[in-house]
């Protein structure tokens, strides 16, 4: 696969999670982890080093993780809360919802593993549904950063919002897809590619296969605005509805299922728009996953560039037709 | 006794505390005249609602009083005070007796009760942080108390405080996973500075507990998570602080007290009927209850 985006730097974004945790660790002492005999792989092994007195492991019990993070929120902690997308949004589920949020408590939650491209574990671990399962919970604020530079400024910004968050990373390497200097503010997309014929909505690991598609169809022609929705709740309707109104097709792209995640935020926001532009999701199409690499998954299911470039044609003869 | 009567008795206790340590005649003929006055407001709160655990909430009364207007080190008048001591209802549909409570230690009018689970009201069916003043966490859905408790519990000693953690729990919520998971990570992470009271009241939503899921060998059960295990008769308030008091001492590991109560205690028509699980009194037994209530 030829890298035609600027930067050839690869990072997963849970390294760069790691990473950023220490650091914030460092600046602010009420800082706490916790995460559910997955250290390593969610990268809380650098914090543990760093900061025993402050990192807790609650072994293979999420569903009480989730409340002893609820606990230490009460008494002026930040507890940050690590285990596999999968477990933190499915298996304490009841916990996030009925004591994290609805206790309105400063809960953050930092999801590894997440989508399809988790890989060879397989789909008991591919979460293809927590987008879906974590913005539906009322008062809760989603976060899927396009890349590890995007995901160090999106846990400092998370630390710094008052509130539960559900931050959701990734394993496999990506490129870095985002610059140093832009900032990253909560619930603000941004445009990394300029165009007006359509608007590729994106986030995630997409983001990098959306930019890549976007080169293509330049090629081609096709000038695509591809904007980088980092926040899925609250989605930013500004810059939807200008995406709507200026480039008349859209297409979303996610790895995670075609139901319930951005693709459906973004087509709840624009029901009730005149006139409507036409929708095409990409995504994961309402079927488990199974075990591989992630190209060959983002392949097989239909979530690679190449996917992209097809269906932004078809969105587009819709718009035209 | 009168809502200012009462708020005078809780201020006298704050004010006195250390010099009725000693568990005075005159503190717990107090303690039970609230303690009879909680559970008035219980019945008369579901009934009003139409709705609400009045069984389970008047298993556990006695219990809820002797914290709030005893061992509790909190502020009726400043709920939100941070140097309070922490008590998580995890039986959340016992709400009736946590608001019963707290509005008679003064944490909100006593007036407000009427408005228990209606429209508008600060009192949810269950209990809302966000609403309730005095209520420290939502609760509700069973099982997730005690793991808010431990945290709390975490997080003062890894803040060097001294504020107690204490949480109610039912019998019938014992059978969720996330209790036991709670009883470990707090032995493992030598977190002590909790007391945990189990509402053994032998009662849950389908029937007995023994029949519906077995519970025991409740006090093994716990100590063998590593927790230190004391019982008592959760209807004797005397005892009850007596317990209190004895658990505090030389606190090397969690603590729980296992309560034996009683499904609907000081109406002879509700004791240990399943019936009144999740069901409030007809309205014309109302009085009965409430004159068999004032001779506890």
């Amino acid at each position: 696969m030829k890298n035609t985006i600027n930067s050839p730097q690869l990072m997963s974004t849970r390294d760069a999670y790691g990473q950023v945790l220490v650091e914030i660790g460092k600046e602010q002492k009420n800082i706490v982890v916790l995460n559910a005999d997955l250290s390593q792989s969610t990268r809380t092994s650098l914090f543990a080093e760093t900061f025993p007195e402050r990192f807790f492991n609650a072994g293979i019990a999420e569903q009480n993780m989730m409340g002893v993070a609820a606990g230490l929120a009460t008494t002026g902690f930040i507890p940050v809360v690590s285990t596999l997308a999968i477990f933190a949004a499915g298996r304490a589920y009841d916990q996030v919802r009925n004591t994290i949020v609805h206790s309105g408590l400063n809960v953050k939650i930092v999801a590894t593993h997440s989508g399809i491209t988790m890989g060879k574990d397989g789909s008991s671990h591919q979460s293809i549904e927590d987008i879906a399962l974590m913005r539906v919970i009322p008062d809760m604020t989603v976060i899927v950063p396009a890349d590890a530079l995007e995901t160090k400024k999106a846990l400092r910004a998370t630390i710094e919002y008052k509130g539960p968050v559900y931050i959701r990373l990734g394993r496999p390497e990506i490129p870095v897809v985002t610059d140093e200097e832009s900032p990253f503010v909560i619930g603000k997309a941004d445009i990394l590619r300029k165009g007006n014929d359509l608007s590729i909505i994106a986030c995630g690991i997409m983001v990098f296969q959306a930019l890549k598609a976007a080169d293509v169809l330049v090629s081609q022609g096709i000038k695509a605005r591809v904007i980088n929705m980092h926040t899925i709740k609250p989605l930013d309707l500004e810059i939807l509805f200008n995406a709507a109104k200026e480039t008349g097709a859209i297409l979303t792209a996610e790895d995670h299922s075609i139901i319930g995640g951005l693709g459906s935020a973004v087509l709840e926001a624009l029901a009730c728009k005149e006139p409507r532009p036409p929708v095409y999701r990409i995504g994961v199409r309402d079927v488990f996953g199974e075990s591989g690499e992630p190209d060959d998954l983002i392949r097989k299911y239909g979530l690679s560039w190449k996917d992209i470039v097809k269906a932004a044609k078809e969105v587009l003869s819709l718009k035209e037709g | 006794m009168d809502m200012a009567k009462l708020i005078e008795f809780r201020v006298n206790l704050l004010k006195e505390r250390s010099s009725l340590l000693k568990h005075s005649v005159e503190l717990v003929r107090g303690l039970k005249e609230a303690a009879i006055a909680v559970g008035q407001e219980i019945v008369k709160m579901t009934s009003n609602a139409n709705s609400g655990h009045l069984g389970g909430s008047l298993s556990c009364v006695d219990i809820l009083v002797a914290l709030y207007f005893h061992q509790l080190n909190h502020n009726p008048r400043n709920p939100s005070w941070p140097g309070r001591d922490r008590f998580v209802l995890s039986k959340g549909h016992a709400a009736p007796a946590l608001y019963g409570t707290l509005a008679l230690s003064g944490c909100f009018p006593r007036e407000e009760l009427k408005t228990f689970r209606d429209i508008d009201s600060r009192l949810q069916g269950h209990p809302d942080n966000k609403k309730t003043p005095g209520v420290e966490i939502s609760t509700g859905s069973l099982g997730q108390g005690l793991a808010v408790a431990v945290g709390m519990a975490l997080g003062f000693k890894l803040a060097g405080k001294n504020n107690q953690v204490y949480a109610l729990v039912g019998d019938g919520e014992l059978d969720e996973g996330e209790i036991w998971e709670a009883a470990m990570f707090a032995s493992h992470h030598k977190i002590v500075n909790i007391t945990v009271l189990v509402d053994r009241n032998h009662g849950q939503n389908d029937g007995r507990t023994e029949e519906v899921m077995s519970i025991e060998p409740l006090a093994a059960k716990w100590a063998s998570f590593g927790w230190k295990v004391f019982e008592v008769d959760g209807h004797n308030i005397k005892n009850i602080l007596n317990v209190l008091d004895r658990s505090m001492e030389n606190r090397s590991k969690p603590t729980v007290i296992i309560a034996q109560t009683v499904k609907g205690k000081g109406i002879s028509f509700v004791e240990g009927n399943d019936d009144y699980h999740a069901k409030p009194l007809p309205k014309e037994l109302v009085a009965q209850a409430i004159a068999e209530l004032g001779k506890r």
